[in-house]
């Protein structure tokens, strides 16, 4: 099912300064993926997976190296660029969920469409299909509070997905959640990627990891396998 | 472009719907930090409204006794002390002049039977100063020509003065001593008429009688305070500038024998005082404004650290600096005008209370609001921007990293 490369990054590394002391935190990475492809990244903390996962999120350019996403220059870009890139290619699912605890399950979904400027009938019309997607059809006015771990990690993946984006980024999805849950999580991916859906999931989980269908390890900031994607 | 100007409007209506729901998810922080600015707006507005609520009523008494009346008062040269018949009649017969009321005051004691009053202030008016005041005598007759022209020994006393002499009798026709001199009372007058500011610079006489006895108690042929009353339709400082330059005349060119003030030029001084204490109040009290502002920057600062994480999944999730910004601007924006539309609506209360304690009339100043409710705006938006402009710089990744 390998078709194009989605994204390829080349010698990527990226320092950060503490106390005037400059510290790896990636080296030379080098990694690409073809579209539709569902990769995680496995390693300890403090390894730089989730620095990892900022740069392939556009939340961070790398110091060195090459970032091409879908044929684009990402190192290079500002600010207001990469949050044009975000809102348009990206779909985040963290740890926690992250939801808005003020506003309703379809109100915490229709928020990506709000910064892309989608009108609110729209939106809502969007944001309701997503939800019945995840299966939450009867949880659409529930605050955050009133529903479970699960259900929240639920409205944060319909979330990721409602801008249509061409990357579901997760970090750790399940892992403010029950094995179950987690379970049922992993099984929502797994279809999402039968549609075609391109997926990359950072976790330190080995069984959570080994749901993707390609893994890559990392530890203090370098790729160990699993860089070149694999042969179709 | 349309469809660029429509989802700027979206994106402001879905900023004002979240902050207003920031505003209402922190009550008693939010109210707290409008306080500042509701204290400051209300300070303005009752100040401004009340200081020209008084202004206001002062301009209509000065207006109902001056308009159309020039004061003028003599010191007078070494040779020539005030002004003689002739020169009035010089006066009264300019184009612009309608007629003269000379003042003639003495101190006197004032006497009936046993009763004894000191220091009553008698002045010589004329009969024209009657006939201009038609409403003055309230029983008998004023004084007349024919008493200007024989200076009789008779008078008009005010209302008070019936009171301390003639209690319960009807005074007219009675005899009342003044300075030793037996006068005839011929009529009553009602004391307030003619405006309770103009007693402030003429004094409310007791007793008024013939201008010409006066004089001749007085012992003098000269009178050195006069008012001019001008014809209909004059402008009265070209009238005072007319009657300045006869007068020059009449004082052959010596300096400063006299001055002629007209009563708009008191009221315009006035009316520049009072808008120069306006403006100082409302100088002082947007120092409370001021401090309002502090106090909202204060609190939209402490909001940014608490929303780190909102703000960096905002980020995440597409957001772009401006949206950050433009969020965090109409939520300082919103807090300062709540509680500069609070504080229009307390401070209009607390004027019209004062107002109405002080005895003025209230009147709505749309200055005042307007004032009120756009510097609310201003502090809003200046004290709002530092945060803003903060929050839209966080780095999305050390944003999340709270989570």
């Amino acid at each position: 099912m390998a078709d194009e490369v989605f994204f390829s990054m080349q010698d990527i590394d990226k320092d950060y300064y503490m106390a005037g002391e400059a510290v790896h935190i990636l080296k030379k990475i080098t990694l690409s993926i073809e579209e539709g492809e569902y990769l995680s990244v496995l390693g300890p903390s403090g390894s730089g997976k989730s620095t990892l996962m900022n740069i392939i999120g556009c939340l961070d350019t790398p110091t060195a190296g090459r970032y091409v996403l879908r044929g684009r220059e990402v190192d290079e870009m500002d600010e207001a660029e990469l949050a044009r890139l975000r809102s348009r290619e990206i779909g985040f699912i963290f740890q926690n969920s992250q939801l808005l605890p003020r506003l309703d399950a379809r109100k915490n979904v229709e928020l990506p469409l709000i910064y892309a400027g989608v009108p609110p009938r729209e939106r809502r019309r969007r944001a309701e299909a997503m939800l019945e997607r995840v299966g939450l059809a009867d949880r659409m006015d529930h605050l955050p509070t009133q529903l479970s771990g699960g259900q929240q990690q639920r409205v944060a993946v319909a979330r990721a997905l409602v801008g249509n984006p061409s990357l579901l980024l997760a970090d750790e999805p399940t892992g403010a959640l029950d094995q179950k849950t987690g379970a049922q999580i992993m099984e929502l991916f797994r279809e999402l990627n039968d549609e075609h859906r391109t997926i990359i999931m950072i976790t330190h989980d080995m069984h959570i990891a080994a749901h993707a269908h390609r893994i890559v390890r990392i530890i203090d900031g370098e790729i160990l396998e699993g860089g070149e994607a694999r042969d179709a | 472009m349309l469809k660029k100007i429509r989802s700027g409007f979206v994106m402001l209506r879905e900023c004002v719907v979240m902050s207003l729901d920031n505003i209402r998810g922190n009550k008693v922080r939010s109210f707290l930090t409008l306080l500042g600015i509701m204290i400051g707006v209300t300070a303005v507005i009752a100040l401004i409204t009340t200081v020209s609520g008084v202004s206001g009523s002062l301009a209509t008494s000065f207006s109902s006794m001056g308009a159309g009346t020039l004061s003028v008062s003599i010191t007078g040269s070494d040779l020539k002390s005030g002004v003689t018949a002739e020169d009035m009649a010089e006066i009264t017969a300019l184009e612009s002049v309608d007629g003269i009321v000379p003042s003639v005051s003495l101190n006197g004691r004032v006497s009936v039977g046993k009763k004894v009053e000191s220091n009553v202030s008698v002045s010589g008016k004329n009969a024209y100063y009657f006939i201009t005041n038609d409403e003055l005598i309230v029983q008998g007759r004023p004084l007349n020509f024919i008493d200007d022209d024989n200076n009789t020994y008779v008078c008009v006393i005010s209302q008070e003065m019936v009171d301390t002499f003639f209690f319960g009798v009807n005074p007219i026709g009675e005899t009342i001593y003044i300075s030793g001199l037996p006068f005839t009372v011929v009529g009553r007058y009602e004391e307030d008429s003619g405006g309770g500011v103009a007693s402030i610079f003429s004094g409310s006489p007791d007793i008024l009688i013939p201008y010409t006895t006066a004089m001749k108690i007085n012992n003098t042929a000269e009178v050195s305070s006069f008012t001019v009353y001008l014809a209909e339709g004059v402008n009265s400082d070209a009238a005072a500038e007319e009657i300045e330059n006869l007068m020059d005349k009449q004082f052959d060119y010596e300096d400063d024998c006299f001055s002629v003030t007209s009563m708009s030029s008191i009221e315009d001084t006035m009316q520049t005082m009072m808008s120069m204490m306006s403006s100082l109040l409302a100088g002082i009290a947007s120092i409370a404004l001021v401090v309002g502002g502090i106090g909202i920057m204060n609190m939209m600062l402490t909001t940014v650290t608490e929303r780190t994480t909102e703000i960096g999944l905002k980020k995440a999730l597409g957001a772009m600096p401006r949206h950050i910004q433009i969020q965090f601007l109409i939520e300082s924006f919103l807090l300062s005008m709540i509680g500069g539309l609070l504080g229009v609506v307390t401070g209009l209360i607390l004027s019209a209370i004062l107002c109405n304690v002080l005895g003025t009339s209230f009147v709505l100043n749309t200055g005042a609001i307007i004032l009120g409710v756009g510097f609310s705006a201003a502090v809003g938006i200046v004290f709002g921007w530092a945060p803003a402009r903060k929050a839209s710089r966080l780095n999305p990744i050390d944003a999340l990293r709270a989570i």
